[in-house]
């Protein structure tokens, strides 16, 4: 097998398939976006002119303000409460249900509403949050209200809930991964030393399952960051996000600021990733 | 050009007989100047149609590989995709179609072919909302928004720039046409609706829509700001910068107030939207309204005081055809030519919608269906749409009344406005608010 070739070649030889697809398909685009963000634009056309009015409205424009104002309003939203949802979910499973039978039964229950289609989904929200939908006919037949309310659908709320709805999965998964990894010798030891559910899940669970949470981090912020299907089904149109605003433009066959939003959000979304990754090697814990 | 002028012999039985007098039109050269490309089998053609869902379907697909002899592939696509298919992929398409909210984009760009009205047998018959800019009495209609006669015409056969005058090229044959107004729920407005500014009425805060984008959904905006007295417009369907500043301005007021349930984006979206009783009225599209009533609940398209807001689809055949395989070309000009001849707009105009040659689809349907859907003559017997479910029974009327009590009130059309770039920057401004 050794033919001359030296130990440095063949690491180049090894990273050079990876290397030359990651430059085709991600780098070579990535550079058009970022050279389409410094053109002028007509209708449906591109010209090939230098032009820096769509960056000037980024950072001259209040809309970019409101914009990642609401996003980031959601993405604290529904990362706190998925969190909680997703480890309390996950500790139940790994922790208190003893027969793995039962586990498996109720992982898949977790799994199961995305049997159906996104469409279908999101469809089905109306007949339950409606004006005259089963929540509000529910309310109304308690006694709790007597008009049905509105802010169920087509609002911040709806957007808020299908998210939680959507992505605890997303948070679940690496944490019950990472609390799958926890050895139960470690929390019999807890116990031993007399230390309650509590403080164990304090003390010797949470800094366990970091990388889980921080896994389930990026998955949950990535995801809201970059959508803009829901946000505009459930809230009607009526409530803008950096990726419904990049869809916007796409729609109207207007590039230009497409591109310069694609390219803020895809450096702001780097920068988060990145300093996420800073706390926690990923790549070291996942390998244990 | 003038070898693909067939005098004497009519195109269709000419290339339906291609085939069998191939050998003796080759040897002979018996069909004085066509080229030797007519020996090919038109069998072997497919020619590729991509439209709207509205205009694509299997039903005519495959009626016109029977009549024609040769192969329609249909495919649907939303319009975005399809302008960008158009630029990036113009060889992959022959036939396509677009509504007056795409017309703007076509200019100067190279891809769409200039007909030569000769070519395109059924111009005489057509009405004049195309052919004149005028209603069927003469009169010219509104010139607000995308007026049928502002993208009919290209002003010679390069086909770079639209003529407002009657010239020898036509951008694309007209298919079909309508007159959009308010969808209502009768049973819960609970009073008569006749202005457009009803959308804005405080009675229904929180139960109007409007189609989500800056095409449609602002021009129906501006119908009812300028009902309410709330502004005036020079020209709504191409509004100057300022009036979009007040339009928009105007709209934040609006919608922080809490009066808009949804926008939609699709027909889905809004025939959903006034099924569960969300929404009590909104600007809709008239298969829409069809559709909520054939799920049995009541839902009428009103005709209002200020007019209807005016579309139409042309289907186009694609630049390069002009300059490739003459065969091709020639079959796709026949395919153009039968979609008007009765059969495609029979099959449509059993949805709602118009033909721009009434007088062919007359004869492929009864009486009673050409009296309830062009006449404005109450039903004789049950109303069958082109799937076969009942739509409306005996006695029932359309709502609006015959093709020119509805169609004779234009006061806008769908657009595609000049400061476009400027109204989808303030239109993100609007849903951000």
């Amino acid at each position: 097998m050794a033919v001359g070739v030296s130990p440095r070649t063949a690491s180049w030889l090894q990273a050079t398939p990876f290397a030359l697809i990651m430059t085709a398909l991600v780098i070579v685009p990535l550079g058009i976006i970022v050279v389409v963000s410094f053109m002028d634009y007509g209708f449906a056309e591109i010209i090939p002119e230098f032009f820096i009015g769509n960056w000037t409205d980024i950072f001259k424009s209040t809309l970019t303000l409101d914009l990642y104002e609401t996003v980031l309003r959601h993405i604290v939203i529904v990362w706190a409460i998925t969190l909680v949802l997703g480890f309390t979910v996950a500790y139940y499973l790994l922790f208190h249900v003893r027969s793995n039978f039962w586990r498996a039964i109720f992982l898949t229950a977790c799994v199961v509403p995305f049997w159906t289609s996104g469409v279908v989904r999101s469809v089905s929200w109306v007949p339950l949050l409606g004006r005259e939908g089963l929540v509000n006919q529910a309310l109304m037949g308690m006694g709790f209200i007597q008009q049905p309310i509105s802010w169920l659908l087509y609002s911040e709320f709806s957007v808020l809930l299908v998210y939680v709805n959507m992505l605890t999965l997303a948070m679940l998964g690496p944490i019950a991964n990472s609390m799958a990894k926890i050895s139960p010798s470690v929390i019999q030891a807890a116990r031993d030393q007399g230390a309650t559910e509590w403080q164990t899940i304090v003390e010797v669970i949470i800094p366990l399952i970091k990388p889980g949470i921080v896994v389930g981090t990026i998955f949950v912020v990535t995801a809201v960051m970059g959508d803009g299907f829901i946000v505009k089904s459930m809230s009607g149109n009526q409530v803008n996000t950096p990726a419904g605003a990049i869809m916007n433009e796409i729609n109207a066959l207007q590039y230009p600021p497409a591109a310069a939003k694609s390219v803020l959000m895809l450096v702001i979304v780097l920068l988060f990733v990145g300093t996420l990754l800073r706390f926690v090697d990923i790549r070291k814990e996942l390998a244990r | 050009m003038s070898e693909t002028e067939s005098k004497g012999i009519s195109r269709r039985s000419l290339l339906k007989g291609a085939a069998a007098t191939a050998g003796a039109a080759v040897g002979s050269g018996f069909v004085g100047g066509f080229p030797t490309i007519w020996a090919q089998n038109i069998k072997d053609v497919t020619i590729t149609h991509v439209g709207s869902i509205y205009t694509t379907n299997p039903t005519v697909a495959a009626q016109a590989a029977k009549d024609l002899g040769f192969k329609v592939e249909m495919q649907t696509l939303d319009q975005t995709t399809q302008i960008n298919r158009m630029l990036t992929q113009p060889t992959s398409i022959d036939v396509t179609d677009f509504g007056n909210t795409a017309m703007g984009y076509f200019k100067g760009k190279d891809l769409i072919m200039a007909i030569p009205v000769k070519e395109y047998k059924w111009w005489d018959k057509t009405v004049p909302l195309f052919t004149q800019g005028t209603y069927a009495d003469g009169k010219p209609y509104s010139m607000q928004g995308y007026a049928p006669i502002k993208s009919q015409f290209w002003t010679d056969a390069n086909a770079t720039d639209y003529s407002l005058t009657p010239t020898d090229y036509i951008v694309g044959i007209p298919v079909m046409y309508n007159a959009d107004t308010l969808g209502v729920r009768p049973d819960l407005v609970g009073r008569p609706i006749t202005s457009w500014k009803e959308l804005l009425s405080p009675d229904f805060t929180g139960k109007t829509a409007l189609q989500d984008g800056v095409n449609v959904g602002v021009p129906d905006a501006a119908m009812a700001l300028e009902a309410n007295g709330d502004l005036t417009y020079v020209d709504k369907g191409n509004m100057t910068r300022e009036e979009i500043d007040k339009t928009i301005d105007k709209l934040i007021e609006y919608k922080k107030a809490g009066q808009f349930r949804s926008f939609w984006t699709n027909f889905d979206q809004s025939v959903q939207l006034m099924a569960s009783g969300e929404v009590v009225l909104q600007s809709m599209f008239a298969p829409a309204v069809t559709e909520v009533r054939t799920r049995g609940i009541p839902c009428v398209f009103q005709a209002l005081d200020e007019g209807a807001r005016g579309w139409y689809i042309f289907q186009m055949a694609m630049k390069h055809l002009d300059s490739g395989d003459k065969l091709r070309r020639d079959c796709v000009m026949e395919y153009m030519n039968w979609s008007n001849s009765g059969f495609n707009g029979a099959y449509f105009s059993r949805q709602g919608f118009y033909s721009s040659v009434p007088d062919n689809v007359k004869p492929l349907m009864t009486d009673n269906e050409y009296g309830y859907w062009y006449e404005g003559k109450a039903a004789t017997a049950d109303i069958i749409d082109p799937f076969g479910k009942v739509m409306e029974k005996a006695g029932a009327v359309r709502d609006g009344g015959a093709l020119w009590d509805r169609m004779g009130k234009i006061a806008i059309w769908n657009t595609l406005m000049d400061e476009d770039r400027y109204l989808v920057r303030r239109w993100q401004d609007f849903i951000s608010a």
